[in-house]
């Protein structure tokens, strides 16, 4: 498989180690209240698409970037592939996120 | 014997003969010979037995997908089985042998089977070897397994080095018959990087094994210009013997070259394979197509074979099986396949076709509506028995039969991704599906366009479409004019006639009743049917069976081939050896070795290396008179707790922190405070995984305010750096701070012991204060030791003593080890290895990987106290949830038995006195075990349910597997300096 | 007081630097380049690049590129992340001098002794490149910068000129596996080599 690196441009997945799930980005705020309930969701709650799916994978053979990569699961076709930290950064600056 | 049966002509090279060896007989023949042509020349057919029924067979084929002819080529450690008689390249002095017969092939005991054949029908062994089960491994098996298996091996260690390389390619092109070539000239022409590959040592495909003409001259003309041109075009990469084996994600193929399988053995420094990964824009498969068979009965006999592999070793190896053949084809090019044999002189008896309308082709007996019904022949054919269209019978002298069913594209790389061939009524075969792996189109007989000119066309048409994707600008090669015949069948696919015992697949023994038992027995899907009867499995993959036993099963079901629907095919196209897809990967070299700075010195003083992950460790150091590793262990202990130790810890991972958020991103990769540690301060941090459980643990030394340098375990470093990475980048991309491992670049020495600064202050320089006051407990600076070199010096103590930790540039380790131990001699200084270093840390009750196995928590290691709940850290709320705070929870305590001379065994469970050791009254287990010079016995460490308010108390440690049950006291398990003062010295 | 000085080692144990010449093909131990890694503080990119232009002599490399116009070289490791490179002979305090150069502007570690570095040198290095790592030949430049496997070793590759000289940089505890590796690929690659045609 070969993981299109949005800055060195495609990759040997052999060079990658694989996470999971994009959506371990939005870590809960430890101190809020109802942490609890929110981290339960967050580490233990995914989704398992059978398609379209958003992941972590980890250029750990290369330029230790994290990128964020969207696959279909059925047919291993890869839509695009981000810069965790651009991803992370852009859902802190939502409004959402904001309030 | 003489080359009976070579006949004119062909592929091979005159001026030269090779001789060779089958079963011990010495035969001679040429270069461009296979080892089949080469004993159908010297008139052999039979060439192995057959799996099952070890029914004598010969060669059904003449290439890679040949089920029958199967021998162990070379002797000795180089010896291989399962080697195809019709690809192994003839050299001179090549040794084979036949396989799965004895005592020998002309006479095999087990062909005994053939005559039990009715109790061995499909699903034998499920049915038979079901009871009394005690029998299985002892007798079952046994039998089975020297029964089967075909070849044997050598049992000893390949000699020879195979390689892993990477290709990248604008185009990669399968195969190099006409449309393979038409499609190399192509792309190579306009400028694209082509790979050609093909599987045989001459390209050329099927053009190799006919006689059409190309642009009216014989087709070598133009393969050998053709092969000139591109063999000149600097962007074109031509690869003979490569088979490329599987067609994987995003462009990525395999392929296996044999570089020297056709030597007798490889050059210096050759390796034997290459197993290549090609990285492709675009791919062409022009892999061609496979003939199939039909089905009649006892149509496996030595001789009769595929009529284009009759054909093709005729014409290319000028080679036949016997002098009278007959043709039994139910398609056009069967008849052209006679014409080719009349013209070498080979006497065409008949040829047999089913189609009652069956075209008068070769000037030969033409024998319309007729079926061959059966044969005869003891270890060869030698009668066909023929059904013809008047009902009468006839029989028939010939050596040999060549039977052609029709053709079978080639689909399987189109179906490495998921697809699912579809089904061409014109060709009565499976075409590749629309949805084959994106990026590769298919030309020639592969597409199902079975003439030559089609073939032709079609590969230049899609190499110019391929790269016209990429934006090249390409025209199709000018092909030459060649035969554009139909190949026009009626499907025929068994005989009738007979009782069945018709083969399908001749390298499983797989009969046309076998299937219909299969049916009967309720096996109807293809998938089922493929594990019940074995069809289609082993070294050739059915690919000229699985098409016979589809039809077969369709009739049974009254569906289509296509609702009945083929297997599923998988890489790799053809076999590949073990060693292969091992490469360089091997003994010694499976994976890489890491070695520690003081590694060739601790060679010198012969110490023992143990693994650790990829690490070499010394685990100790063996003195003269000790003849058991516990008299060095316990005499290294000693040492430390009384003079001092040197032991190389570089292993550990280390981490350098830098920026102005260095303190914050540590306060939340660590469970306990950072943001306040004072620079110059080291601190123990734990990390906790975000469900709560303990990750790993280390020391954070703070350098300056924005740097830090952060040890892990020796296990974990890559894990805890990926760890820190995913934090930094994904939680909190905000803060500023930068990581890199540091791990390799320091020499990093713990010096332990009460006399270990007394060696330190020898080799510091001077003004460099480490006295217990300018540097005490958990101190860390930047010094200068030996003369100015820049050094790192960490108060930290793993053994309970005091200790350091020094750190110096790794070139520089070497020479500081043997430094400390020629300064350290009359302290004592003792060299200690990882077996001492655990025991001091069990003695010293710190937790290590046997602890923080990732099941456990901070609050079961008697740590709880540590999470902070005054800052967010990853795990810290999940730690505090109910189910890992229960009052019954485990802590960490230690134990002594109560009769010293009793060993604890780790892995021990832990049960009150009076109960019985079962799993409902488990109340923990015994994590690490050593004995403890300084206590005189053996002592653990363990996990006990409210193991921190038991102290005192005694209780049983049963190890079932170690046959003990003793006592033991729970205590502290800090069993040595509880208070701490040793180390604050 | 005694003379305590530390002798150096190479990463192979060696008191000089390995050499060897296999065909046309020559493997150079270098102990003699000090390293140090650089990575901009956040939002300080800019201002690093300004800082550490005296001593560079250039503008920081771009993706998978190197720079530099004197003694010191940087090549390209990650988002806003490098090494730097130098003689170690002149240079062995690189990692402090680039420091003061870049103050708050860059993070500076010492890297020179955390790689083993070897030397790649012959008249085409494709056949060798293919059997170690999955690294385009054709998609190297002068001055290319790549961080790979090589054998299951992660290495920097630096293209000193493309295909007759790589610089190879591998985690100093694995030097001797990286040369053996290195070793195989080479006279794999010459045995493959066809043979000078006879004319």
């Amino acid at each position: 498989m070969l993981i299109p690196h949005p800055l060195l441009g495609p990759r040997d997945s052999a060079e990658f180690t694989y996470l999971g799930d994009a959506s371990l980005i939005a870590r809960p705020d430890g101190m809020s209240d109802g942490a609890d309930e929110a981290f339960y969701d967050y580490l233990y709650l995914r989704d398992n698409p059978a398609g379209i799916h958003r992941e972590l994978w980890f250029h750990e053979q290369g330029d230790r970037s994290w990128l964020v990569v969207t696959r279909n699961t059925l047919t291993h076709e890869i839509l695009g592939a981000e810069l965790a930290r651009d991803v992370a950064m852009a859902q802190r600056n939502t409004p959402e996120a904001k309030a | 014997m003489s080359q009976k049966n070579r006949l004119s002509g062909g592929l091979i090279d005159r001026s030269q003969s090779l001789s060779f060896t089958f079963d011990g007989r010495k035969y001679t023949g040429h270069p461009g010979d296979t080892l089949a042509s080469a004993l159908l020349a010297n008139g052999v057919r039979l060439m192995g037995r057959s799996f099952k029924y070890h029914r004598p067979r010969g060669p059904l084929c003449a290439g890679s997908e040949e089920p029958n002819a199967l021998v162990e080529l070379r002797d000795d450690a180089r010896q291989e089985p399962n080697t195809r008689a019709t690809t192994a390249e003839l050299f001179d002095g090549l040794s084979a042998n036949s396989q799965n017969r004895w005592p020998s092939l002309a006479f095999d005991a087990l062909g005994i089977n053939d005559k039990f054949s009715s109790f061995l029908s499909a699903g034998f062994y499920y049915k038979t070897f079901m009871w009394p089960a005690a029998f299985w491994e002892k007798l079952y098996e046994p039998m089975i397994r020297r029964a089967a298996g075909l070849g044997s091996l050598s049992m000893e260690a390949d000699p020879d080095a195979y390689d892993r390389g990477s290709l990248y390619a604008d185009l990669l092109i399968i195969g190099a018959g006409p449309a393979g070539l038409a499609a190399a000239l192509t792309a190579g022409r306009a400028g694209a990087r082509v790979i050609l590959a093909d599987e045989d040592f001459h390209m050329g495909g099927r053009l190799n094994a006919e006689t059409f003409p190309l642009d009216d001259a014989p087709a070598q003309d133009w393969i050998a210009a053709t092969l000139a041109e591109l063999k000149s075009l600097p962007n074109v990469r031509l690869m003979t013997r490569t088979t490329v084996l599987g067609a994987f994600d995003h462009g990525v193929y395999g392929a296996l070259e044999r570089v020297a399988d056709h030597l007798p053995q490889p050059k210096a420094h050759q390796p034997r394979q290459i197993l290549w990964r090609i990285q492709t824009k675009r791919a062409l498969l022009c892999a061609g197509a496979t003939e199939r068979s039909i089905g009649f009965e006892n149509n496996d006999r030595p001789g009769i074979m595929l009529a284009g592999a009759l054909r093709a070793y005729a014409n290319r190896w000028a080679a036949t099986p016997a002098q009278r053949v007959a043709i039994f084809t139910n398609n056009d090019d069967g008849h052209r396949g006679a014409v080719d044999l009349i013209a070498k002189g080979v006497q065409v008896t008949a040829v047999i076709d089913p189609r009652p309308d069956a075209p008068r082709i070769a000037d030969c007996e033409l024998l319309a509506g007729a079926q061959v019904i059966n044969t005869q022949g003891r270890l060869g054919l030698s009668f066909a028995e023929l059904r013809l269209s008047d009902g009468s019978m006839r029989i028939m002298e010939c050596g040999a039969i060549g039977v052609s069913g029709g053709w079978n594209p080639n689909v399987h790389l189109t179906c490495h991704q998921g697809a699912k061939p579809v089904w061409n009524d014109e060709i009565a075969a499976f075409v590749p599906a629309a949805n084959t792996p994106p990026g590769l189109s298919i030309a020639g007989a592969a597409a199902g366009v079975l003439s030559t000119h089609g073939a032709l066309r079609t590969g230049a048409e899609a190499a110019a479409q391929a790269l016209e994707d990429l934006g090249m600008c390409a025209s199709p090669a000018p092909t030459p004019t060649a035969e554009d015949a139909p190949i026009r069948l009626s499907p025929f696919w068994y005989v009738a006639e007979g009782k069945g015992r018709a083969w399908l697949d001749q390298q499983n023994d797989v009969t046309v009743k076998d299937v219909k038992l299969a049916h009967q027995e309720g096996f109807r899907s293809v998938e089922h049917l493929k594990r019940y009867t074995t069809l289609g499995m082993a070294t050739d993959q059915g690919k000229t069976a699985n098409m016979g036993g589809l039809a077969v099963m369709a009739e049974m079901t009254g569906k289509s081939i296509p609702e009945t629907g083929p297997t599923m095919f998988r890489p790799p196209y053809t076999p590949v050896a073990m060693a292969a897809w091992a490469g360089r990967s091997r003994d010694a070299d499976f994976r890489p070795t890491r070695r520690s700075p003081s590694h060739d010195w601790a060679a010198e003083q012969g110490a023992v290396f143990v693994e650790v992950g990829q690490w070499l460790r010394a685990q100790w150091f063996p003195q003269p008179g000790e003849d058991h590793w516990r008299a060095s262990v316990d005499r290294e202990v000693l040492a430390v707790r009384a003079g001092v130790g040197v032991c190389d810890v570089t292993t550990l991972g280390k981490i350098d922190v830098q920026g102005a958020d260095a303190a914050t991103f540590l306060n939340r990769i660590y469970c306990n405070g950072f943001a306040k540690l004072a620079v110059g301060k080291t601190r123990y941090g734990l990390m906790l995984r975000e469900d709560g459980m303990a990750m790993d643990d280390g020391t954070a030394a703070r350098l300056a305010e924005d740097h830090f340098v952060v040890t892990t375990t020796t296990a974990n470093a890559v894990a805890v750096f990926r760890h820190m990475e995913f934090a930094r980048q994904c939680l909190w991309p905000e803060l500023d701070v930068q990581l890199i491992s540091t791990t390799e670049a320091w020499a990093q020495y713990a010096v332990a012991g009460p006399n270990s600064r007394a060696l330190l202050e020898r080799i510091v320089d001077e003004g460099v204060d480490i006295s217990n006051e300018a540097f005490p407990f958990m101190a860390c600076g930047e010094i200068t030791i030996c003369g100015g070199l820049r050094a790192r010096l960490f108060r930290i103590s793993f053994s309970g003593e005091l200790a350091y930790e020094i750190a110096v540039p790794t070139r520089y380790g070497d020479a500081l080890m043997r430094r400390l131990m020629e300064l350290g001699q009359d302290l004592g200084v003792t060299p200690y290895g990882t077996e001492a270093l655990g025991v001091l840390r069990i003695e010293k009750g710190h937790a290590a990987g046997n602890e923080l196995n990732g099941q456990t928590t901070a609050a079961n290691l008697g740590l709880g106290r540590m999470v902070s709940s005054k800052k967010d850290s990853i795990g810290a709320v999940l730690s505090r949830r109910e189910g890992l705070s229960l009052p019954d929870d485990k802590r960490l305590i230690g134990l002594k038995p109560v009769d010293a001379a009793n060993p604890l065994l780790a892995g021990s469970h832990l049960f009150d006195q009076g109960t019985e050791a079962v799993a409902a009254n488990d109340q923990g287990w015994v994590t690490s075990v050593a004995y403890s010079p300084h206590m005189g016995s053996s002592i653990a460490l363990a996990f006990l349910k409210r193991g921190d308010a038991r102290l005192g108390e005694v209780i049983r440690v049963v190890n079932p597997l170690g046959g003990s049950d003793i006592e033991a006291e729970i205590v502290s398990p800090h069993f040595i300096d509880p208070e701490g003062d040793r180390l604050r010295a | 007081m005694p003379d305590l000085t530390l002798a150096p080692r190479s990463a192979l144990g060696g008191t000089e630097p390995r050499i060897d010449q296999i065909g046309g093909i020559t493997l150079t131990e270098r102990p003699d380049i000090a390293l140090a890694s650089l990575a901009a503080r956040r939002g300080k990119a800019p201002a690093l690049d300004k800082a550490i232009a005296p001593l560079l002599g250039a503008a920081l490399p771009d993706i998978s590129a190197s720079s530099g116009a004197g003694d010191i070289r940087a090549f390209w490791t990650g988002p806003d992340q490098w090494i730097l490179r130098a003689p170690y002979g002149s240079h062995e305090d690189l990692a402090a001098q680039v420091k003061s150069a870049v103050g708050n502007a860059g993070s500076v570690t010492e890297q020179s002794d955390a790689w083993a570095g070897f030397s790649l040198m012959g008249d085409d290095l494709t056949g060798v490149l293919e059997l170690l790592a999955r690294v385009d030949p054709a998609s190297l430049r002068d001055g290319t910068a790549l961080r790979s496997q090589i054998h299951h070793i992660g290495c920097f590759l630096i293209c000193e000129s493309a295909l007759s000289e790589l610089l190879i940089f591998g985690p100093r505890s694995s030097a001797a596996s990286l040369h053996h590796a290195l070793i195989s690929a080479i006279r794999s690659a010459e045995s493959l080599r066809p043979a000078p045609s006879q004319s």
